[in-house]
């Protein structure tokens, strides 16, 4: 088999969209790497012991500290003045990260440790099965957000995580998508040859959660990105350097239709109403990020007159 | 008393665990039209797919899940999915 640092034998569900970007990252970090991860998926399907999926030194603690146990790392490394031997990587699932963990994710971020955190973004507390997190989209079906009578799903927008790591100062934040792996792991590179505190958000998707066919995980991946539902950019120092252009943005029904956690927008009487708000999701993100291409730019323009 | 407060695992040891009995489906490298683009062994989440020599690609049985995740994304169609026979 190929090389990996993040091997096979793994217990992730069948297309687990977070196996897959645990491993494009650490293989794009090299082998010089300290990693600690929060409890959820990634920890229980990498870590079932008495055996581990990673090549590279791993530790788990609890479900709200990864940040703060990579910080502990990133300090002792340096006080052995061994912070030339390796890097330091902190990650965790969207609640991890977004909720829970985000008091010392914050800690993490103020006192400036030279530590990349990865959340892997699958939108959901997935390893309890299916709960709401604070990065759960608007009307996606969860158990704690469920559909139905009074309900259309999940009633909040997803918090926007890059803009508070942002406001913390960090030098390198970033978003990214199993999708597009040339472009996350040159983030992860690039990432870690920056000095201080980095955040990056890695769409994931969760053929279980989203109630997805797990042979369609880049796809669905990859209309989320087109859709405009899910930007891809770069933040320097607070400002947006770089986003990923779209050359003609889908419309979301193509992204909602495929998955599972959708589907009663398309059967419940009133859910054209419901999906033109999530239309409009992702039109103010293709316009708050710039993310059409100059011909698309150009098309939309010429429409409009 | 001794209290254990933590588990210490050995890296690299998952791949005692075949997670290749819970196929259902398993692709097929038909080994045709491939132009080794490598994308199958890009997006195979268990990592489990390999080039075996020039536009020859395959999977190592004893981890592949059977997704499909490659067989889809094949830029030429060259892997099937077909129903596993046990
Ligand atoms: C303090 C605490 N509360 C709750 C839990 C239960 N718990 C374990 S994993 C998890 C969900 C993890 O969700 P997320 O961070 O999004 O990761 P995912 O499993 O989706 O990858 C929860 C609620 C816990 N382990 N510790
Ligand atoms: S529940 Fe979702 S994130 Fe968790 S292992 Fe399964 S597919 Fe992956
Ligand atoms: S079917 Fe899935 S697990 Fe099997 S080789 Fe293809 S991508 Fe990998
Ligand atoms: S994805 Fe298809 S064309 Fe590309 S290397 Fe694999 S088998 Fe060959
Ligand atoms: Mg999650």
């Amino acid at each position: 088999m190929e090389k990996h640092l993040f091997l096979a034998g793994h217990t992730a569900c069948y297309g687990c969209g977070e196996a897959l970007g645990a491993r494009l990252v650490v293989d794009a970090a090299g082998p010089n790497i300290i990693t600690t991860d929060a409890t959820g998926c990634l920890e229980v399907f990498s870590s079932r012991w008495p055996q581990s999926a990673w090549a590279v030194p791993f530790i788990h603690s609890l479900f709200e500290n990864s940040a703060a146990v990579a910080s502990g790392i990133e300090v002792a490394l340096r006080a052995m003045g061994r912070q030339e031997e390796a890097k330091v990587i902190a990650q965790g699932g969207d609640g991890g990260t977004a909720d829970i963990g985000l008091q010392c994710l914050s800690g993490m971020l103020e006192r400036g440790h030279d530590v990349l955190y990865v959340c892997y973004d699958n939108e959901a507390y997935m390893n309890t099965g299916v709960q709401r997190s604070g990065l759960t989209p608007y009307d996606s079906d969860t158990r704690t957000s469920p559909f139905g009578r009074a309900s259309w799903g999940n009633r909040y927008r997803k918090k926007d995580m890059p803009a508070i790591a942002a406001a913390h100062g960090a030098p390198y934040i970033a978003t990214a998508s199993v999708a597009y792996p040339k472009d996350l792991q040159a983030k992860v590179k690039k990432a870690l040859n920056i000095v201080g505190p980095k955040y990056l958000q890695v769409h994931v998707p969760c053929p279980l959660g989203w109630k997805s066919d797990p042979a369609l995980t880049i796809k669905v991946a990859k209309l989320a990105v087109e859709t405009g539902l899910y930007p891809i950019f770069e933040m320097e120092n607070g400002v947006v350097t770089k986003v990923r252009k779209i050359s003609s943005p889908k419309p979301v029904t193509e992204y909602l239709k495929l998955q599972g956690r959708f589907a009663h927008l398309f059967k419940k009487s009133g859910g054209e109403e419901e999906i033109k708000k999530i239309q409009q999701i992702a039109d103010e993100n293709i316009r708050k990020y710039g993310l059409l291409s100059e011909t698309a730019a150009a098309k939309v323009s010429a429409e409009k007159e | 008393m001794k209290v254990i407060l933590g588990g210490l695992a050995q890296p690299a040891t998952s791949l005692a665990n075949n997670t290749g009995t819970w196929r259902n489906f398993r692709p097929v490298y038909l080994q045709k039209a491939c132009i080794d683009c490598k994308m199958c062994t890009i997006v195979c989440p268990e990592g489990c797919v390999y080039r075996v020599s020039e536009k020859k690609f395959t999977f190592n049985a004893n981890y592949c899940k059977g997704c499909g995740m490659c067989a889809e994304e094949c830029p030429v169609d060259d892997i099937e999915m077909i129903m596993e026979e046990k």
